[in-house]
């Protein structure tokens, strides 16, 4: 068992951290909130440098080449990030889309988009949930129909996360079976100005961007399918499972940072003359938000570390364990930060309620905590049954 | 003991209910089931309307236009509003300085001010927080000096609710620094035109312009104003905090959230089942209806024993209103956004205005579920936070 980091690891995690607290002030991140696009190109160029776009791929791709899919490095960024509360399509572009694309592509697909990714050119994004879909995956009803030389797509998606920015959108579509079968779905490479697409960006209530995608006969050439267009669900879990780890670590750096604020918020603010912290009930809070705080540290590295597992069900089972525990100590210990600010936590101008919005928007990304907690209640949980 | 109300209180719930569908602006009406913000206007019609059928003020003695009910009839009534839904008069002007008035101001001010506190033709701020007293109200600075007939205030207020819409604030101001800090505050009425006093705005986290910070600069108010006697008004600020615990759960608020979650749950597909049909949704909902219930019922008691009372003597009981309230009004929001998942975290503000020209990206009231979740954070913040409460509870009930 080892919990701890190698020097690569640590050389990393400094130099992010570093970026973050150089490029990622609370009064940068007001600056980049303007930007048409919601965040900073600057920033992402930074990314690009650094190596952190190209993280999790092959070193042929204009990647690193981390073993294990750079899912310990993935989770140190995510981390770093979810401090920063930066608004990149980091996510969108490099774990989903890169994802799909590492994993599920061919290597003409891949030799094509991921070094895009890797030096900062291309941005992906991943449009496959729909109004009624409601976190399951399987759920699809947008179709991809043949046509002579490829594919027509038509359906609406929604909650694109950034998929205002997105160069190209991988859609998921479609091509036979009932609205929620799990066969039938494939994946397919769409350019975000082709012909049939139409997008409405939108403002999310953390900060973020999204868009609506509406596809009305949109045509796709064989070539832009994604792997088995018939089969794509398993690889859409596998690599879903990667963003909810990813998304964890990013949980886990929001909740410390706002611990830590509102830590400096104890010691500092006076009321009846002496320091709040110095009453027992508000340290009593403070240790149960550090307790939830650390129970979701812990899951996110079991999520990290079951995120490449080779069965699936396994894999998905602790995904959906470690998804649960994230979703109730970010919900806890968002409301908590807020209150133990008093009426500055309520402020649009100061840190804190920031970090409770984005802890809340968390949950609903990818399958709320009942979505996770009835699957991995119906797989039986994580402790067999023995008398 | 009857837990049922008498045949008497059910026709008046019932006309209550009635006056309710049919004098509630529609356009008012659509924007609190939506849960949309109102605008001043809204506010100030609504209460007029009110106001002209005698029933803006009901808790306020019949000789300034209160009525006569008890605390019973009251108590339905301002369920049944919350319900209906309709906007809750103005509480600064109702709840909070109206009360103060009729209770220690002189004949002049009441005469003034209270016809239209009523009638909304004066719009009342409330100036105690100050950025150094909050929790701590006791040791706020803003200095009013006498200088002949005028107090000279200085200093600054903030977390002013709606300060941008009113037109007088009532405020805390230290006029001597002399005994314990309670000792030398007074209850002040400042006009907010008055020159020297500015008005700036903070935004909140939901994204929407509540409150506000005050400065005052040499700001000159006529002696006049003040309420009561100088260095009493630690006394009454807090003669509030007795009063008017009838509504303050806010019980009909939350029960229409969950008629609104229940609802719309069922159009929410989970796979071929709605929402509404999960068992673990039910339970969910089901254990926030078994503490409203309870909540409900406290309420009852505390009004009901506010019967027998001596006069402005505050039932020990009626503390726990606040502290469970806002929990559960915090519950209902909550309850709504899971309904809503997602679609509730699309920002559209020009929806939560009620000003949209284009059809919201997700379903219609999904469009204000978020905003109503943030913005209820507040509730065990403002108005004594629950830690607070607590404390309050624990001195003076359980005597610890
Ligand atoms: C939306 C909103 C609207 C408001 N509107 C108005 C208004 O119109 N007019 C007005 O005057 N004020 C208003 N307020 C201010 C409100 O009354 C104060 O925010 C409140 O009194 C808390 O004060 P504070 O913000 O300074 O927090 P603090 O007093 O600094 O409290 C910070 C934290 O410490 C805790 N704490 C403090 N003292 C103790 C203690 N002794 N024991 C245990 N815990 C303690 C608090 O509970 C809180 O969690 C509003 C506030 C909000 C959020």
């Amino acid at each position: 068992m080892d919990f701890d980091f190698n020097d690569e690891q640590r050389m990393l995690k400094d130099s992010v951290n570093q970026l973050i607290a150089d490029r990622y002030t609370f009064e940068q991140r007001k600056s980049y909130m303007k930007d048409a696009s919601g965040f900073s190109r600057d920033v992402w160029n930074q990314f690009a440098e650094m190596g952190l776009l190209g993280l999790p791929f092959d070193e042929k791709f204009g990647g690193v080449g981390y073993t294990d899919g750079g899912a310990v490095e993935t989770m140190i960024v995510m981390e770093a990030f979810g401090r920063g509360l930066t608004l990149e399509p980091y996510l969108a572009t490099v774990v989903l889309g890169g994802g799909l694309i590492h994993r599920g592509g061919n290597d003409a697909q891949r030799e094509a988009l991921l070094p895009k990714i890797a030096d900062g050119s291309l941005m992906l994004a991943f449009a496959h949930e729909e109004a009624q879909s409601r976190y399951n995956l399987a759920d699809v009803a947008t179709t991809a129909k043949r046509d002579a030389d490829g594919w027509l797509l038509t359906g609406e998606k929604n909650f694109v996360v950034h998929g205002n920015c997105a160069d190209k959108i991988i859609v998921s579509a479609r091509i036979a079976g009932d609205r929620a079968s799990r066969d039938g779905i494939g994946l397919f490479l769409v350019d975000a100005k082709a012909p049939g697409v139409a997008r409405k960006s939108y403002e999310t209530q953390d900060g973020q961007r999204a868009a609506q995608i509406r596809l009305s006969g949109v045509k796709v050439s064989s070539n832009d399918a994604i792997g088995d267009p018939d089969k794509a669900l398993p690889l859409i879990e596998k690599v879903t499972d990667t963003v909810l780890a990813a998304v964890a670590a990013e949980a886990v750096g929001a909740m410390s940072a706002a611990h830590e604020v509102t830590l400096d918020y104890l010691r500092t603010r006076k009321q009846f003359g002496v320091a709040i912290g110095s009453f027992q009930v508000l340290q009593h809070r403070a240790v149960d938000v550090l307790v939830s705080l650390e129970q979701a540290r812990s899951m996110a590295y079991y999520a990290t570390m079951m995120a490449n597992d080779p069965d699936p069900a396994e894999r998905s089972k602790a995904i959906s364990a470690a998804t649960v525990q994230i979703r109730r100590s970010g919900k806890f210990v968002g409301q908590q930060v807020v209150q133990l600010h008093g009426g500055i936590g309520m402020t649009l101008d100061y840190k804190i309620g920031h970090y409770f919005k984005r802890l809340t928007a968390m949950e609903s990304l990818l399958g709320d905590t009942d979505y996770h907690l009835a699957a991995l209640a119906r797989a039986g949980g994580l402790i067999e049954a023995s008398a | 003991m009857d837990l049922r109300f008498t045949a008497d209180e059910i026709q008046f719930r019932d006309e209550v209910r009635g006056f309710f569908r049919t004098a509630l602006p529609a356009s008012i009406r659509r924007k609190m089931e939506l849960g949309q913000r109102l605008s001043k206007d809204d506010i100030v019609t609504w209460q007029r309307i009110l106001n002209a059928k005698g029933w803006a003020v009901p808790s306020w003695p019949v000789e300034w236009g209160g009525t006569d009910w008890g605390p019973v009839k009251t108590y339905i009534f301002k369920e049944e509003m919350q319900q209906a839904p309709a906007p809750d008069p103005l509480s600064f002007n109702v709840s909070m300085v109206g009360p103060v008035l009729i209770a220690f101001g002189s004949e002049a001010q009441k005469k003034h001010f209270l016809p239209k506190l009523a009638n909304l033709d004066i719009w009342f701020c409330q100036g105690f927080s100050e950025p150094g007293a909050g929790s701590d109200l006791a040791s706020l600075r803003t200095a009013a000096k006498r200088e002949g007939d005028h107090y000279i205030v200085n200093g600054q207020k903030i977390w002013t609710s709606r300060a941008h819409n009113a037109d007088w604030m009532f405020c805390l101001v230290r006029t001597s620094s002399e005994g314990k800090p309670q000792q030398g505050i007074s209850y002040l009425l400042i006009d907010v035109k008055t020159p020297g006093l500015t008005i700036r705005p903070i935004h909140t986290i939901d994204g929407e312009h509540h409150f506000n910070e005050v400065f005052f600069d040499n700001v000159r108010v006529p002696a006049e104003n003040i309420v009561g006697e100088e260095n009493k008004g630690w006394t009454y600020a807090k003669y509030l905090l007795g009063h008017e615990r009838v509504g303050i759960a806010r019980i009909g608020a939350a029960k229409h959230r969950i008629q609104r979650a229940k609802a719309l749950a069922a159009d929410v597909m989970i796979g071929d089942t709605p929402l509404s049909e999960t068992t673990r949704f039910r339970e969910k909902v089901a254990s926030i209806e078994v503490e409203l219930k309870a909540l409900e019922i406290t309420q009852m008691r505390v009004v009901a024993n506010s019967v027998r009372l001596p006069k402005g003597a505050a039932d020990p009981t009626s503390s726990i209103l606040k502290l469970k309230g806002t929990e559960l009004q915090q519950a209902t929001t909550e309850i709504l956004m899971e309904v809503a998942g997602a679609n509730a975290m699309i920002r559209e503000p020009d929806h939560l205005w009620g000003t949209a020209t284009e059809p919201s990206i997700g379903p219609e009231w999904t469009t204000t579920t978020a905003a109503d979740y943030f913005y209820m954070r507040a509730a065990s913040i403002y108005g004594g936070s629950n830690e607070i409460q607590k404390n309050v509870i624990a001195k003076r009930i359980l005597e610890l």
